[in-house]
């Protein structure tokens, strides 16, 4: 694109605000009852990391990454970017998130901090419950009921806020930051689109960036 | 039956009947001279409906069944209303094939003016490109390509050319918008063989009428107003405000249609492509192009009126 610079935000938008909103009721027709699937394994993943023995955690990242696969192939591919062509670019990322979590997640020297006198940890958890339980609510500041909730494990914003949380959680640091690169990135991404489509709700997963990096500053302890 | 031809069947009694209810809601038969003005483009020795229909984000819908039949009702009342032109592309996601699906639904292959354009910076792929479209929209050939924004110009020019000069394509041209690069445009018009333009151009964006627009009458050539909105934030500017006196001299309703008669007003448009999801609006903008239109004292009024606000 010649003189991009020259364009608005809102020049390169190329969907509707009602468009936006009906992927996700068509993707949740198409996947119905997987959404139920979906919220017992978030429900997992956050019993998880409250109590975070080895295998747990293992089976706990493997899951997320399978997630973020799932997600790039069924919603991003398949839904978004038909009507996104901006999209496919960022479906790397998302093959490169899920190859994160199993590298570092299965490999050895990783943890998940276990002490609940580390605020980071409430912090970490709290972001992963809202992303289990409280991110599909937000389809009714939308004004159409529950039919275009966005899920973990099925959408893209929910599994990127849950990831973040693991990150705030996971120790040593590095490895931390190293998972919280990508799902950042999304949350961003995300919370632009929703801002220029006039979207309610676009600060959320804004807030989870900010929240998820804050908290990552101060290492929580570690079990 | 196979399920596929009972899905397609099922598609196609839905547009038909949506098309129905569009067609239904819209005013009786026009009185004899209140039909929808045409404008002859001297390069191609035809003319063309003076509001044709943008494709911008609105069409870009995917394979949602409840949108597609939304676009086929807003293309439906487009045709009842007498449009002719339809303007897409392939930057502009799945509006290509939405516009396919109206036209296979409403059977108007035989009444669209199908006008594409092509948008590759490598001009090999041009080609494929171009039927891809093709098979999107489902018509045999296309009435009129255009090189996108200017994108890889001259390669793409060329291709298109070469189409024209084979019969596979009626008419070509090229296209800018946002007013960006209109000296390179200005050269193409004086020195490329081409047969229309499409720039930016409406009440508020006239940079265009110093010289491009005159080069264009000047040349012959046709030329598609884009952005007649400005992507609705003109209109959603002027909401709050009362309509002049004025309007109702040129029968204008609303500002979108006041927005619309200024453009096509100007003896050089050929034609404005708003886009719409709605079938009261693409009504009402075809509304626009009928008579009276605005003259020259009072377009100067108008752009005046509207740059004080």
């Amino acid at each position: 694109m010649s003189e991009w610079w020259t364009y608005r935000p809102g020049d390169l938008l190329m969907v509707s605000l009602r468009v936006y909103e009906r992927l996700f009721v068509l993707h949740n027709q198409a996947l119905w009852p997987a959404q139920w699937l979906a919220l017992a394994l978030g429900a997992g993943l956050l019993l998880a990391l409250w109590r975070p023995a080895a295998g747990r955690r293992r089976l706990a990242l493997a899951g997320l990454a399978a997630a973020w696969g799932f997600v790039a192939w069924a919603f991003l591919w398949q839904r978004y970017a038909p009507v996104n062509w901006g999209i496919r670019y960022l479906l790397p990322l998302f093959a490169l998130q899920a190859l994160l979590l199993l590298v570092l997640g299965l490999g050895r020297g990783v943890r998940v901090t276990a002490s609940r006198r580390a605020p980071a940890r409430w912090a970490g958890l709290a972001l992963v419950a809202y992303a289990v339980f409280g991110h599909p609510l937000t389809a009714l500041l939308h004004g159409h009921g529950l039919a275009g909730a966005e899920v973990i494990g099925l959408a893209p914003d929910p599994l990127a806020i849950a990831t973040l949380g693991v990150a705030v959680l996971v120790q040593p640091a590095r490895r931390g930051w190293a998972l919280l690169a990508i799902p950042a990135l999304w949350c961003l991404t995300s919370a632009a689109t929703l801002l220029l489509l006039g979207a309610p709700g676009a600060w959320l997963p804004l807030a989870a960036v900010v929240i998820a990096v804050a908290a990552r500053w101060r290492p929580p302890g570690c079990a | 039956m196979s399920l596929e031809s009972q899905r397609l069947s099922r598609r196609r009694l839905l547009g038909g009947l949506l098309a129905l209810a569009a067609g239904a809601a819209l005013p009786p038969f026009p009185a004899r001279g209140s039909e929808i003005l045409t404008r002859e483009v001297p390069a191609i020795g035809e003319a063309l409906p003076l509001v044709g229909l943008g494709s911008w984000i609105t069409f870009n819908v995917g394979d949602d069944p409840l949108l597609l039949e939304e676009c086929t009702a807003v293309m439906a009342a487009f045709f009842a209303g007498g449009g002719r032109m339809i303007d897409s592309s392939p930057m502009y996601g799945t509006s290509q094939a939405t516009i396919g699906h109206g036209l296979a639904t409403l059977d108007a292959a035989g009444k669209v003016y199908a006008t594409d354009k092509v948008w590759t910076s490598n001009a090999a792929e041009g080609p494929s490109q171009i039927e891809a479209s093709r098979r999107d929209w489902g018509v045999p050939r296309f009435d009129l390509l255009q090189v996108h924004n200017l994108l890889a110009w001259e390669a793409n020019l060329d291709t298109l050319q070469a189409m024209k000069a084979a019969g596979e394509v009626r008419h070509i041209g090229i296209t800018t918008s946002h007013g960006r690069r209109h000296g390179t445009l200005e050269r193409i018009m004086r020195d490329a063989d081409i047969d229309f333009v499409q720039l930016t151009y409406n009440i508020v964006d006239r940079e265009a009428e110093a010289r491009l627009l005159p080069l264009a009458r000047e040349r012959g050539l046709g030329v598609i107003a884009n952005r007649p909105f400005q992507r609705k934030r003109l209109v959603r500017r002027l909401a709050g405000e009362p309509l002049p006196g004025w309007a109702a001299e040129i029968g204008a309703e609303s500002w979108a249609q006041v927005i619309l008669k200024f453009i096509v007003s100007h003896p050089a448009v050929s034609c404005a492509i708003p886009a719409t999801t709605r079938v009261d609006h693409v009504r009402e903008n075809l509304a626009a192009a009928r008579e009276p239109l605005p003259d020259a004292a009072l377009r100067r009024r108008m752009a005046e009126h509207v740059r004080a606000l």
